[in-house]
């Protein structure tokens, strides 16, 4: 049963990190990338983490994990923030000679 | 198919898909027009580092490879807000040496 649901997660996990991959390689600007790295990138870490902690079943273990998880769903959103910010400027300009090109 | 075939199986599986990640991240973070691509190419990359560090314990049965895992995420959330700091301040300085 332990085996079935570890690789379970651990299938889904990985299905997830491909498809943020995937998203980080094809789709067109940065705000976009930022958005699949950011959501399923995030989600597909947790799901093999939560398979670790399921296989290894000890209880220091499940506390780095929760920790790691919540630490990564804290941190992410404000570098993905960052980015954005440093960004803008770049894409503001882009913005405005299609405007002008009108 | 026995429980512990399916578990073999699927470590397998998900180091491929982990590691194909990592290699398509490898090639945004080699061609990404701007900085803040390859920033997102590298916030990507380390998250799905600690996918890898997840799953290696799994089919190892060490355990300080999760240790490993939250390490790099508070090390990678760093090395983020570093380099987002360094794009925003250096187009800002590009556009003041333009308006000079």
């Amino acid at each position: 049963m332990t085996d079935i649901l570890t690789g379970f997660f651990l299938l889904s996990g990985g299905f997830f990190a491909l498809i943020a991959a995937i998203g980080v390689l094809r789709l067109p600007d940065v705000l976009t990338r930022m958005h699949a790295s950011t959501k399923a990138g995030v989600l597909g870490s947790s799901l093999i983490l939560v398979g670790s902690a399921i296989f290894l079943a000890e209880a220091e273990v499940t506390a780095r994990v929760v920790l790691t998880i919540l630490f990564l769903m804290l941190t992410t959103p404000i570098g993905a923030h960052m980015i954005g910010r440093a960004s803008v400027r770049h894409l503001k300009k882009r913005h405005d000679e299609v405007e002008n090109d009108r | 198919m026995t429980s512990a075939g399916f578990l073999e199986l699927s470590i397998y599986a998900s180091f491929v898909m982990v590691m194909l990640s990592l290699a398509i991240a490898f090639i945004r973070l080699a061609r990404g027009p701007t900085l803040a691509d390859r920033v997102v190419a590298l916030d990507m990359m380390t998250v799905t580092i600690i996918a890898v560090c997840g799953v290696a314990a799994v089919a190892t049965g060490v355990y300080a490879l999760i240790d490993v895992a939250l390490v790099l995420a508070l090390v990678g959330f760093l090395a983020t807000v570093a380099l987002a700091r360094f794009a925003e301040r250096r187009d800002a300085r590009a556009e003041e040496a333009r308006d000079d």
